[in-house]
């Protein structure tokens, strides 16, 4: 396998600064040496490596775009997008656990917790000492979360919790939990913490994508907390949506790298591997989907980049973060699987990484709201009529 | 403790260097740049160190200001300040390096002055006895371990087919071997406080160039390689070849 070099067909890196570059290349060392040579082993495996999460700790990668002081490395939004293009270029599942400790756990409790609640998750949050979940999504109510059932109830100076959760990232090894639920009818964050009576997170297996991901139910069954536990600033579903706009945010970065990884890998196959006594990619049908390919790369670093740019000066919008994730997961699936086919029988095999990314890019497009979802988002905002109500 | 780290920028270690118009030099176009590889395991020591003892690291290099962001990739390591000696180009000419170094570092009483064994690019191995020389320092070269005590240090060194152990005084003059330790990444918290360091620069007198590089020229294109198909029956013709034309046996 040759070095990885990002392909930049339009000189995109021209439009990035010193220290956006910096992070980037910073990160993408530590990929090559840290992730590349144990990845394929911990995806065939099902196992989680674990050892990565104090390195990405002392990197940085978690909740890099929140404040210094609880302990962050506060960077702009183009190089967080940047760090996730690259965590991805390794594998989707060391991206999601970025993601999600970052803009699912991080954020709401730095955006909706007390200054008490910051100061005693973010800084061992950040460093990877600590390990939170996010819950909202339940067996019954995935792209419809409004419908939730898990419910809070005030009794004395706790909160009651009951309900299931599903399809929860790092949910059995969370120190913390940032749990949805509806007090009196609304609904609102919670900090569940490991140990607590009743809570439980058992791991969903047989998974045949993000399989170096750990994903859990969360099971509250009469959970008693602290009054104190609640994100007092969180109020209605928008509360849990503007964390999944972070998220998706960094989704639509993170799938420019394994979109990335697919193309540097089927273009180096394609000029190597000999059919008819030349090439593979001597051939049209060939070059067609790698020119398929790079174009897309293209379009997807640019609308990422001006995202990013809007984001850095308060200007974007949800929407248009839906349109970057509904754009960016479905090309780069479809490139990961163009690059599982320029590699033939080859590509369904460990030595290559294509066949993994693409099956990594089918959850991807389901989680952090379904390609579908996006389209109708977009759809109302263009229209101003929702089409899933 | 006070140490000084001369750190060198060079092309990344995978570039396909071309010689440039002129002959005397490599074509820059498209080049990435970054620290030379040795210089961050002098990095790595010096930070190291000053975890332990207290203290600063302070980088010097000399070029222009293109590579301040050189520079700054060492600061995002975690060393404290640079001093840039501002030349328009490296000289060719290591002793006039030296020179220009030598007088700057003697402005900042440093326990310790870490280099690289040598930079990747023009391969002198110079500059570390140089500077020791002209600073009348105790320098020990190719270092693989060290320990610091107070005023005095013990340092391996690699030696032809063994290591060797010396004990010398402080202030001194180490260079760095590979595997003199595991140089650390550089951190998002890192790159980003790196953009706050100060690096001063300072305008060195530099001393008469002695060497001048004539020619730069590649190495010869490789040959068609011979690929002989008959097996074991070929065995006494290809050792008979790699003795009498590769003359490798």
């Amino acid at each position: 396998m040759n070095k990885f070099e990002s392909p930049d067909y339009y000189l995109v890196d021209n439009l990035l600064t010193d220290d956006e570059k910096m992070i980037r290349s910073a990160i993408r060392e530590w990929v090559d040496e840290k992730v590349m040579p144990i990845i394929e082993d911990a995806y065939q495996k099902a196992e989680y490596p674990h050892q990565l999460r104090g390195q990405m700790g002392e990197l940085g990668c978690f909740g890099a775009n929140l404040p210094e002081k609880y302990g962050c490395a506060g960077v702009s939004n183009v190089a967080y997008g940047l760090m996730m293009q690259e965590l991805e270029r390794g594998d989707s599942g060391i991206r999601s656990s970025a993601s999600v400790q970052g803009a699912l756990v991080m954020y709401p409790i730095f955006t909706f917790g007390t200054e008490e609640q910051r100061q005693n998750w973010l800084p061992r949050l950040a460093s990877g000492e600590a390990v939170g979940c996010f819950g909202l999504t339940e067996p019954d109510f995935g792209s419809n979360p409004g419908g939730m059932l898990t419910t809070a109830v005030k009794d004395g100076d706790s909160y009651v919790l009951n309900g299931a959760k599903m399809w929860i990232t790092n949910g059995t090894i969370s120190d913390v939990a940032v749990v949805w639920a509806r007090l009196d009818g609304r609904v609102r964050g919670f900090l569940v913490e490991k140990g607590t009576p009743g809570f439980s997170a058992p791991e969903m297996h047989n998974k045949h994508s993000l399989r170096a991901s750990i994903t859990s139910e969360l099971i509250l069954q009469d959970v008693r907390i602290p009054e104190k536990n609640i994100l007092p600033e969180s109020g209605g579903l928008n509360s849990p949506l503007s964390c999944l706009t972070q998220a998706r945010y960094g989704i639509a970065w993170g799938v420019i790298g394994a979109a990335m990884a697919c193309y540097h890998e089927a273009l180096n196959y394609a000029q190597t591997r000999i059919q008819f006594d030349k090439p593979i990619a001597s051939f049209q049908l060939v070059q067609q989907k790698l020119v398929y390919m790079i174009t897309e790369i293209t379009k997807m670093q640019l609308l990422c980049l001006q995202l990013g740019r809007l984001k850095d000066s308060g200007e974007m919008n949800s929407n248009q973060v839906s349109m970057a994730k509904r754009n960016n997961v479905a090309q780069a699936l479809e490139i990961a699987r163009m690059a599982r086919d320029i590699l033939g029988a080859n590509g369904i095999t460990a030595e290559y990484q294509s066949m993994r990314h693409m099956c990594n890019l089918e959850t991807v497009k389901t989680y952090e709201g379904t390609h579908d979802i996006h389209t109708l988002i977009i759809g109302n905002d263009i229209t101003g009529i929702p089409a899933f109500k | 403790m006070n140490i000084a780290v001369c750190i060198k920028q060079t092309p990344d270690t995978t570039t396909r260097v071309k010689v440039g118009p002129g002959g005397t030099g490599i074509d820059e176009a498209g080049i990435n740049y970054i620290i030379n590889p040795y210089d961050e395991f002098a990095i790595e020591e010096a930070l190291q160190l000053t975890e332990k003892n207290g203290g600063e690291v302070t980088l010097l290099s000399m070029g222009p200001a293109s590579i301040e962001k050189t520079i700054r990739e060492g600061l995002a390591m975690g060393a404290h300040k640079a001093i840039r000696l501002n030349v328009d180009k490296t000289p060719d000419d290591p002793t006039v390096t030296a020179k220009a170094l030598a007088e700057t570092l003697k402005n900042g009483q440093y326990d310790l002055i870490f280099f690289g064994k040598q930079a990747v690019d023009d391969d002198h191995g110079q500059m570390a006895s140089l500077v020791g020389e002209l600073l009348d320092l105790p320098t020990v070269t190719v270092v693989l371990e060290l320990h610091v005590d107070g005023g005095s240090a013990t340092a391996k060194r690699e030696v032809e087919g063994g290591l060797e152990t010396i004990r010398f005084s402080l202030p001194a003059v180490v260079s760095a071997q590979r595997n003199l330790n595991e140089p650390r990444y550089r951190s998002l918290k890192g790159i980003m406080q790196a953009k706050k360091k100060t690096i001063e620069v300072v305008e060195p007198a530099l001393a008469e160039a002695h060497l001048v590089v004539e020619k730069l020229t590649p190495p010869p294109a490789k040959g068609e390689g011979k690929i002989f198909r008959n097996g074991a029956q070929d065995a006494a013709e290809v050792v008979r070849l790699l003795r009498e034309e590769a003359k490798v046996i």
